[in-house]
C-alpha cells in the first residue's frame, strides 16, 4: 500500500504587500486552509518558495519555524483556541513566554496593552468559559497582536459567531489594518470578504480570481445599521 | 533562572488545575517513598533494639565455653572434649589482671514449687561477680555473699516473672521454695530487665554456683565462665589473657588447638544485627518496587494528560513554542509531581514512624540518608517515567495538534 500524493495547492503565485487586508475565499477542499498553514509557517510546502518579511522560509529548521511564528506571525482561529482555565491576561501573555529574542522586557505590560486595544481591559482575570464567543475571539486577537507581528492570519475568525458579533470583530480587524497591520483572512461568507481590501478565490488548489476592492465596506457602519434597521429606512 | 521559575510556575499551575488527578497520580510515589522510609526505619529500629538489648545483658562481657570453636577446622572427638571445673574459674580469677569480674555459670532447668504453685524455670548457679557482670539489681532483699557460695548455702534470688508466678502479691523474701525437692530460701527479687533477644530476662533463679552444682546437679563440671573486662578497651587484651591462662591450666602445648571458645559481646551483637540488616534490605527492596510502580502511574497519567491537552500543545506550538519548550514543560510537570509526592511521602513517613515509635512496640530509627535517597529517587522516577510522554507531546505536529478534538 502506498500513499497517494494529493496536491492541495498547485501553481499558487501570491504576493501580499505590507498593510494589505486579504480575504481568501473558496469552497471547502479548495486549499484555503493549506495555504493558510503554509503562509502561517505551521506547515512546510513539499515544493515551492516562500518569502516572509524578506526572509526565505522554506529551508528553515523546525525551531526556526517556531521562532518565525513567535516573532513575525499572529494567529486567529475559528475555534478561538485559548488555553482553558487560564485567564485572558495569561492567554495573551503566552506568545511572549516563548520570546527567545527578549524583544519584550515587560510581558505583562504588553499583554495589558494588547487587551486594551481589543477593548477587554475589564476582563483581564476572566477565564475563557466566563467570556462570550466574541470576547474570546477578542482575547485571541489580542494574543495575535501582542508580539507585534508582521502579519496576522485569521482562519474563519467569525465562523463560530453570530452576525452582530462578527461585524464587531471585522470592525476591529479593519481598525487594526488601518493602523498598518497586514491581515490575511480565510472566510466563507462573501459579505464579510468585502470588509477586506483584496479577495482571492481558490478552486482545486489554484487561485481562480484575484480582485482588488476599490471601495471596501465599513464594518462599523454596517454594525450601526444592523443595530438600528429603522434608521436606515428613515435615511432611505 | 527566570526561565526556570517560569517553567515551575507553569508546572505548578497545571498540577493545581487538576488537583484530584495530581493527588491520585502522586499517591503511588507518596506510598512508595513512605513505605521505603518507614520500612527501613523499622528495620534499623529493630537493629538498634537488638544491639541495645545485647548491651543490656552486661558490661564488657566475655563468655568462655568449653569445646573448640568450629573455626579450627575439623572438629575433634568427644574424648578430647575438656569441660570446665571451678578450678578453671579460679585460675582466671586469680591470675587475670584486666578483668572486673569472673563467675562460673552452672545451668539447670527445674520445676520450682511454692505452696500449691509451681513453675518451670532456669536455675543459674553463679558467683557473686555475676551480679556485676550482668548488671543485676535487686528490688527486695539482698544478693547472696561469697560466704554463701563457699558454704553452698541454699539461698535463691528470683526473677520478677518467677516471683509473680509463684507468689503473686506476697513478699517472697524469707519464703521457702523447693527446687527439685531441695528447699531454698528466697533472699531477694531481681529488678526487672524485660524481654531481650536472649529471651525473657526475668524468668530465672540465681543461686550460688556451688549449691546448684553439688546439691542440684550433683556434677563437677560447670557450663561456662562469664567474665567482664575492666574496660571496653581491654576486651581484646583480656581475651588473649584468658586464653593463655586457660591453655596453661589445661596444659595445652603450643600448636595445639584451644579446647575452649571465647566469645565477646560484640561478636554476639554482630551476629544478631546481621539478620536484621538483611531484613532491612529486603523490606527496603520491596518498598522500592512500589516506588517504581508509582512511577508507572505517573507515566500513565502523563500520557493521558498529553492526549487530553493536545490542543493546548497545538496552541503553544502555534504561538512559537519549540519542541524543547514542550518537552521541558511536560517533563518538569512530571518531576514536580513526583517530587511533591516525594515530599508528602517523607512527611507521612516521619509522622508514621513517630506514631509507631510511641504507640506500638516497634522501634523506628529515621535515617536522613535514606530520606535523601528516597527523595532523589522519586525525582529520578519523575524524569524516567515523564520523558516518554513529554517526548510524545513535543513531537506533535502543530496542525494536527490544533485540529485534535
Amino acid at each position: 500500500m502506498g500513499t497517494i500524493n494529493v496536491h492541495a495547492l498547485r501553481d499558487v503565485d501570491l504576493s501580499v504587500q505590507t498593510g494589505e487586508f486579504l480575504a481568501v475565499m473558496g469552497p471547502s477542499g479548495s486549499g484555503k486552509s493549506t495555504l493558510m498553514n503554509l503562509l502561517g509557517c505551521l506547515d512546510q510546502p513539499s515544493s515551492g518558495d516562500y518569502y516572509l518579511d524578506g526572509k526565505y522560509v522554506n529551508t528553515m529548521s523546525a525551531d526556526e519555524y517556531a521562532d518565525i511564528r513567535n516573532q513575525k506571525i499572529g494567529f486567529v482561529f475559528q475555534g478561538f483556541n485559548l488555553l482553558p482555565r487560564t485567564t485572558a491576561l495569561e492567554n495573551v501573555e503566552l506568545p511572549l513566554f516563548y520570546d527567545r529574542q527578549s524583544r519584550f522586557k515587560n510581558p505583562r505590560e504588553s499583554a495589558l496593552k494588547a487587551l486594551d486595544r481589543v477593548g477587554l481591559s475589564d476582563r483581564l482575570d476572566h477565564i475563557p468559559n466566563q467570556l462570550s464567543g466574541g470576547q474570546q475571539q477578542r482575547v485571541a486577537i489580542a494574543r495575535a497582536l501582542v508580539n507585534e507581528p508582521a502579519i496576522i492570519f485569521a482562519d474563519e475568525p467569525t465562523g463560530n459567531l453570530d452576525s452582530r458579533t462578527s461585524m464587531e470583530i471585522f470592525s476591529l480587524f479593519q481598525e487594526l489594518n488601518d493602523d498598518g497591520i497586514t491581515i490575511v483572512m480565510v472566510t466563507h461568507e462573501r459579505d464579510f470578504a468585502f470588509y477586506a481590501k483584496r479577495i482571492i478565490e481558490m478552486h482545486d488548489g489554484q487561485i481562480s480570481q484575484d480582485i482588488i476592492i476599490s471601495k471596501r465596506r465599513n464594518a462599523n457602519v454596517d454594525l450601526a445599521r444592523y443595530l438600528r434597521p429603522e434608521t436606515e429606512e428613515i435615511v432611505a | 533562572m527566570k526561565r526556570l521559575t517560569n517553567l515551575l510556575k507553569v508546572a505548578f499551575k497545571s498540577i493545581l488545575k487538576n488537583r484530584m488527578r495530581s493527588l491520585l497520580t502522586s499517591l503511588g510515589i507518596i506510598i512508595g517513598v513512605c513505605a521505603v522510609i518507614v520500612m527501613i526505619a523499622v528495620g534499623q529500629g529493630s537493629q538498634a533494639q537488638i544491639e541495645e538489648s545485647i548491651a543490656s545483658l552486661g558490661t564488657n562481657m566475655i563468655m568462655v565455653i568449653p569445646g573448640a570453636s568450629s573455626r579450627g577446622g575439623a572438629s575433634r572427638g568427644a574424648g578430647s572434649y575438656n569441660r570446665f571445673t571451678f578450678d578453671d574459674t579460679e585460675a582466671i580469677r586469680e591470675n587475670a589482671t584486666l578483668l572486673a569480674g569472673v563467675s562460673s555459670v552452672v545451668r539447670a532447668v527445674a520445676q520450682v514449687i511454692y505452696g500449691s504453685s509451681n513453675w518451670n524455670t532456669q536455675i543459674y548457679g553463679v558467683d557473686t561477680d555475676y551480679f556485676l557482670i550482668r548488671n543485676y539489681e535487686i528490688t527486695f532483699g539482698d544478693f547472696f555473699t561469697e560466704r554463701d557460695v563457699l558454704s553452698r548455702k541454699k539461698v535463691a534470688l528470683i526473677g520478677q516473672t518467677v516471683a509473680d508466678e509463684l507468689f503473686g502479691d506476697i513478699d517472697p523474701t524469707g519464703e521457702l521454695i523447693r527446687i527439685r525437692n531441695t528447699p531454698f530460701t528466697v533472699i531477694g527479687v531481681l529488678k526487672e530487665k524485660g524481654q531481650t533477644v536472649m529471651g525473657n530476662q526475668d524468668d530465672l533463679i540465681l543461686a550460688p554456683s556451688t549449691t546448684v552444682l553439688y546439691r542440684l546437679k550433683g556434677s563437677q563440671f560447670i557450663d561456662m565462665i562469664s567474665i567482664s573486662a575492666a574496660d571496653e578497651d581491654y576486651i581484646e587484651a583480656a581475651q588473649t589473657e584468658i586464653s593463655s591462662l586457660l591453655r596453661e591450666a589445661h596444659r595445652l602445648n603450643p600448636g595445639e588447638d584451644d579446647d575452649f571458645t571465647i566469645r565477646t559481646q560484640d561478636e554476639i551483637t554482630d551476629a544478631a544485627s546481621q539478620t536484621s540488616q538483611t531484613m532491612t534490605l529486603l523490606l527496603g527492596a520491596v518498598a522500592g518496587v512500589s516506588l517504581i510502580v508509582g512511577g508507572i502511574g505517573i507515566m500513565n497519567i502523563m500520557l493521558v494528560s498529553v492526549t487530553e491537552r493536545t490542543r493546548e500543545i497545538g496552541i503553544r506550538l502555534s504561538v512559537g513554542a519549540r519542541t524543547r519548550d514542550i518537552l521541558t514543560q511536560f517533563l518538569s510537570e512530571a518531576i514536580v509531581l513526583s517530587l511533591i509526592g516525594g515530599i508528602i511521602g517523607i512527611l507521612l513517613a516521619i509522622g508514621l514512624s513517630i506514631l509507631l515509635n510511641n504507640f506500638t512496640d516497634l522501634r523506628t530509627v529515621l535515617n536522613p540518608l535514606v530520606i535523601l535517597m528516597a527523595f532523589s529517587f522519586s525525582g529520578a522516577v519523575g524524569i524516567f517515567f515523564g520523558y516518554y510522554p513529554a517526548r510524545k507531546a513535543a513531537t506533535l505536529n502543530p496542525i494536527d495538534a490544533l485540529r485534535y478534538e
